[in-house]
């Protein structure tokens, strides 16, 4: 545990410029990934006549919003690759950024409590290891060793029978990823624009050309969509429909305690998954909401399920009390992957339906988004993430390994 | 926690019900002549609006019946309940005629 003291918050780390009226390429979304997404268009590709427009305050969104915790433990080849690739860039952003965001990597623990349960995670350790991505499958006795508060007793209702381990895996500061992504940014002269909301779009035929927004129109060579739980209905406005569903997901946090938890702890069957702040604040999400909504808040009966699993496999955590609870909205994808690809408008760009993991993502999202729509074309990374798998049939079902129930 | 009608039981707790996502969703009248993305379509895509959305539920610890509810996906307000073989409702126009 660290006892690090948290890296000050800057006074100024961008500018707050006037939206010019043209930009080569325009990102919608002030999120880990827009922020990501202009950070590399700059670094990797040389272009930086680019603005960021968020239409609240710069990573407010779900990347205010998110547990943090990264790992890159899925299933699939395709998976496997960019997640890795994500956690590649993590392990490096912190120097490359000069902004120590407490990046820590305490590993993750992927709970199995049934026989199914444990099927799926010897396939997905060993699918895993062949991919390159460091991972184990623990019995009950070593998992109790990596995370010794943990109940592994037989007498539960859902006894834990084992775990995947991934030892790379952890948390970060969220607020203080965005904002050193912001401010190298904007050092590379990448224009972020607060309060600026986009409302609609300026086509030529099939071509974006531009968009409209509540601070006037601003023409732009290309358009990047990165809106999260908004896809859809920013995407709509362009005559792109996409298959995304946006559901509220929530979270809360305990008071402080003293360092007790030191690693992090998923469960997909009982729905609920744990981590320790650098404070000491005990971070927990549970499931999403079974319906589509927009509110930013989710239902107390999930709270309740996801509280009940919490202490009965932690259950030093009965007398925590929970200090704060919110929601963010996700948009989830049939198969559980997310998009980013080209779309049938010609210049317009989508990166969605990271769901409920897409802050792991955050630098592999980026770099690809940012080669897609500095090239036209997908990198090889994104190139299995295009839109056209949901006609094809090359899904990518990570269902399993997404981990959050949806 | 949601409210919901059942069109049968009456008004019950969210937790009673499970969720079957869009309503009026129509199997192809001639799915041999779809292409793939017609299928795709059919399959994988669907609405997702901020506000009114026609939706299945279905009462899992009740009738088990299916019906449908017209919720808006933003203040989460129950706006109508209906039965599978009843017509979405109309939805009162703000401004106009009740
Ligand atoms: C409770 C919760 C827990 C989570 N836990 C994890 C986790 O542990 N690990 C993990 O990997 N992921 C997690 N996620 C998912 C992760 O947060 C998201 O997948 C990720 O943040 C999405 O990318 P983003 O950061 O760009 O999205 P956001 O931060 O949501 O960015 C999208 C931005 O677009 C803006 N926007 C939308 N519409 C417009 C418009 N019309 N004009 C201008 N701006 C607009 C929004 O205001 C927002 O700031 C969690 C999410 C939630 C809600
Ligand atoms: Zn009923």
């Amino acid at each position: 545990m660290s006892t690090e003291p948290l890296p000050e918050h800057p006074d100024f780390l961008w500018r707050n410029p006037e939206p010019r009226s043209s930009y080569d390429v325009v990102i919608v979304g002030a999120g880990g990934h827009g922020l990501a997404t202009a950070y590399y268009l700059a670094k990797n590709h040389g272009i930086t006549n680019v603005a960021v427009l968020e239409k609240g305050w710069l990573a407010g969104g779900n990347m205010a919003r998110n547990t943090t915790i990264i790992r890159s433990n899925y299933l699939w080849d395709e998976s496997a690759a960019i997640y890795e690739h994500a956690l590649k860039l993590w392990e490096r952003l912190p120097e490359e950024l000069d902004y120590d965001f407490l990046f820590s990597q305490r590993g993750v623990l992927n709970l199995a409590h049934t026989l199914q349960d444990v099927r799926e995670g010897t396939r997905r350790a060993n699918a895993n290891r062949l991919n390159g991505v460091d991972a184990e499958w623990l019995e009950p006795d070593e998992v109790a060793k990596v995370c010794p508060i943990l109940n592994v007793s037989p007498r539960t209702r859902y006894p834990v029978l084992g775990a995947t381990f991934q030892p790379r895996a952890g948390i970060a500061k969220h607020d203080h990823v965005a904002w050193a992504l912001a401010r190298r940014a904007d050092e590379l002269g990448v224009d972020l624009i607060q309060g600026c909301e986009v409302t609609g779009f300026l086509k030529d035929g099939d071509r974006v050309v531009g968009v409209e927004t509540n601070l006037g129109r601003i023409n732009a060579g290309r358009v990047g969509l990165a809106a999260a739980g908004h896809s859809s209905v920013l995407a709509e406005r362009a005559g792109v429909r996409l298959p995304v569903q946006s559901y509220p997901l929530q979270a809360l946090v305990s008071e402080l305690h003293e360092p007790v938890h030191p690693t992090v702890v998923m469960s997909n069957h009982v729905h609920v998954y744990v981590s320790q702040a650098h404070k000491g604040e005990l971070v927990m999400g549970a499931g999403v909401d079974s319906y589509n909504g927009y509110g930013q808040r989710g239902s107390f009966h999930v709270i309740e399920h996801q509280m009940a699993a919490a202490v009965e496999l932690f259950p030093i955590f009965a007398r925590a009390h929970v200090l704060r609870t919110w929601g963010g909205v996700v948009d989830v994808t049939p198969d559980a992957s997310p998009i980013i690809s080209t779309t049938p408008v010609e210049n317009l760009y989508v990166n969605c339906g990271w769901g409920t993991g897409g802050f792991k993502g955050t630098p592999a999202a980026g770099w690809t988004f940012a080669h897609t729509i500095a090239t036209g074309e997908p990198h090889p990374l994104n190139a299995p993430f295009a839109l056209e798998r949901f006609t094809t049939g090359a899904l990518i079902d990570e269902h399993g390994a997404a981990a959050v129930a949806h | 926690m949601l409210l919901i009608s059942c069109p049968w039981c009456g008004p019950r707790d969210e937790t009673e019900y499970h969720y079957g996502g869009q309503a009026h969703v129509r199997y192809p009248e001639t799915p041999a002549d779809l292409d793939d993305r017609q299928w795709a379509e059919y399959v994988f895509y669907r609405d997702n609006p901020k506000g009114p959305f026609a939706e299945r539920w279905v009462h899992s610890t009740g009738c088990r019946r299916w019906f449908n509810v017209l919720r808006d996906t933003v203040t989460y307000e129950v706006l109508a309940s209906y039965r599978l073989d009843e017509p979405r409702p109309e939805l009162p126009q703000a401004g106009g005629n009740r």
